[in-house]
């Protein structure tokens, strides 16, 4: 599975990109590879404030309907709307143009306390 | 703890990749590679699910039909032997028990495919009412059992038998590796195909020999989206000892004009007094979240029933799902809102099934 270097990672398989006080939400290739075929992406709403460990939004595979958790506080300034007309490129492009959604971070220093890529490879083993 | 069971070919299917979920007690495939593109292999090809799970209660003896004419609902004298009847176990309140395969194979010996999750229910349910010049015996924990389903499943039953596969709800008794192996023409997918019932000892080599053939490894989700786009029922969540057949739909495979079986008195006072609510096919009709089991179903606002199915519909690609309404609203083109995560989704009461196979356009 593919762990990106250069991302921090959540404990419940969502990674972020921190660029100064905004952060890039995804979900792994670990995680869409275990979900499969996903079929609808349900965003948070530009302006809400998300809470680290909470959930933020709802991927649907057609098996199920997971929760994805915000790895950090802060307020959504942008949802990924390619995922309305394409959900499946979570699938194809788990990193990149399958993100889910950006956050303002309240607290920056937040993110360096998640896994770090080493971490989050032993996780999945 | 619950005890988790596996089948037979649990292992080999691990190792091939399988997914696994908790199916009542099972610990079972839902998928080896995508849920869609096993769907898309069964609708255009031809898959196999390990169904070892089901159970298989043999009743046989002298009062067997009598006796089953008591206890299940459809009326049996009307399955000629070799023949196969979808029918009900229902309790004194005419609730459904389970939904199961009778295969006639004799006059009086009869084979009971039942759902993994109500085995040992309904064989209580039977041993308390057993009577005179019936024997009951349980199998499942020493038989297997595959279901091979889509258009190619019968090139596949003359590869492996040597014989064309019979029509629709037909059983035969074949020989391999000089053990009893009973095939079926009969499934759950709406497709043709076949289901084999036989001794544990004979799995692993009728797996490998149906994946030889071409069919293509099948899980539970599979299995899942394409009951549903046939409207054929699942225990425990479409059926319920609190729901009557009639109520589910599917009062052609219940005969009341046959005397004295459990559950008749109750069901002839549900139609004279009318039926609360009725199964009804309901499809989203605008773009949103698949719907699942237990999402409330809403007309102008106010709370009319609950999903008991749903899912994405891998043929239609639109949701599907199947919930009670009242009658009065159980009608084709019914407009309703499903409540996701506490927004409304336009949906429409559809005729069922949503989806026709080929098999049945031909015809």
């Amino acid at each position: 599975m593919n762990v990106p270097d250069n991302l921090r990672y959540a404990e419940t398989h969502e990674w972020i990109k921190v660029e100064g006080d905004t952060g890039t939400v995804g979900i792994t290739d670990h995680a869409q590879n275990e979900l499969t075929d996903i079929v609808f992406v349900d965003p948070p709403k530009i302006g809400a404030a998300v809470t680290a460990g909470q959930a933020a939004a709802v991927v649907e595979s057609v098996k199920a309907a997971s929760d994805i958790y915000s790895p950090v506080d802060g307020e959504v300034v942008e949802i990924n709307d390619a995922l309305s007309g394409n959900p499946s490129l979570v699938n194809t492009s788990p990193y990149d143009g399958g993100w889910l959604f950006k956050v303002r971070l309240s607290n920056p220093s937040q993110a360096a306390a998640l896994k770090s890529p080493e971490d989050y490879r032993a996780q999945i083993g | 703890m619950e005890t988790v069971h596996h089948t037979i070919l649990f292992d080999l299917q691990k190792s091939a990749g399988a997914r696994c979920i908790n199916f009542g007690g099972w610990e079972m495939p839902v998928q080896f590679t995508s849920i869609i593109d096993e769907h898309q292999a069964v609708r255009t090809s031809c898959g196999v699910f390990d169904i070892s799970h089901m159970g298989e209660v043999f009743v046989s003896g002298s009062e067997a039909l009598d006796w089953l004419q008591h206890m299940l609902a459809n009326d049996l004298a009307k399955c000629p032997v070799n023949g196969a009847q979808y029918t009900f176990l229902l309790n004194e309140r005419g609730g459904v028990i389970d939904d199961l395969i009778v295969y006639r194979l004799a006059e009086d010996n009869f084979l009971l495919l039942v759902n993994a999750a109500k085995i040992e229910e309904d064989v209580a349910w039977l041993e308390k009412h057993l009577g005179e010049g019936v024997t009951l015996e349980n199998r499942s924990d020493t038989m297997s059992a595959l279901a091979v389903q889509g258009p190619q499943a019968a090139r596949i039953y003359r590869e492996l038998f040597g014989a064309e596969m019979p029509a629709r709800n037909q059983v035969t008794a074949l020989h391999r590796c000089s053990a009893l192996v009973l095939a079926a023409t009969t499934g759950y997918t709406g497709e043709p195909g076949f289901e084999l019932f036989f001794p544990n000892a004979l799995a692993a080599d009728l797996w490998q020999s149906v994946l030889n053939a071409g069919a293509k490894p099948c899980g539970l989700g599979a299995r899942d989206t394409l009951r549903l786009e046939m409207c054929y029922p699942l225990n425990g969540s479409d059926l319920s000892p609190e729901r009557t057949p009639l109520e589910a739909g599917l009062g052609v495979f219940v005969a009341l004009d046959k005397p004295g079986f459990i559950g008749r008195e109750a069901l002839l006072a549900q139609k004279e007094s009318g039926l609360p609510a009725l199964l009804v096919a309901l499809r989203m009709t605008e773009k949103g979240p698949p719907p699942r089991a237990h999402y409330p179903v809403l007309v102008e606002g106010q709370p009319v029933g609950e999903t008991t199915s749903g899912a994405l519909s891998p043929s239609l690609n639109e949701g599907i799902g199947m919930a009670y309404l009242p009658p009065a609203l159980a009608k084709p083109s019914q407009a309703v809102q499903i409540d996701i995560r506490g927004r409304h989704f336009a949906a429409v009461v559809e005729k069922k099934p949503f989806y026709r196979p080929s098999s049945y356009r031909a015809a």
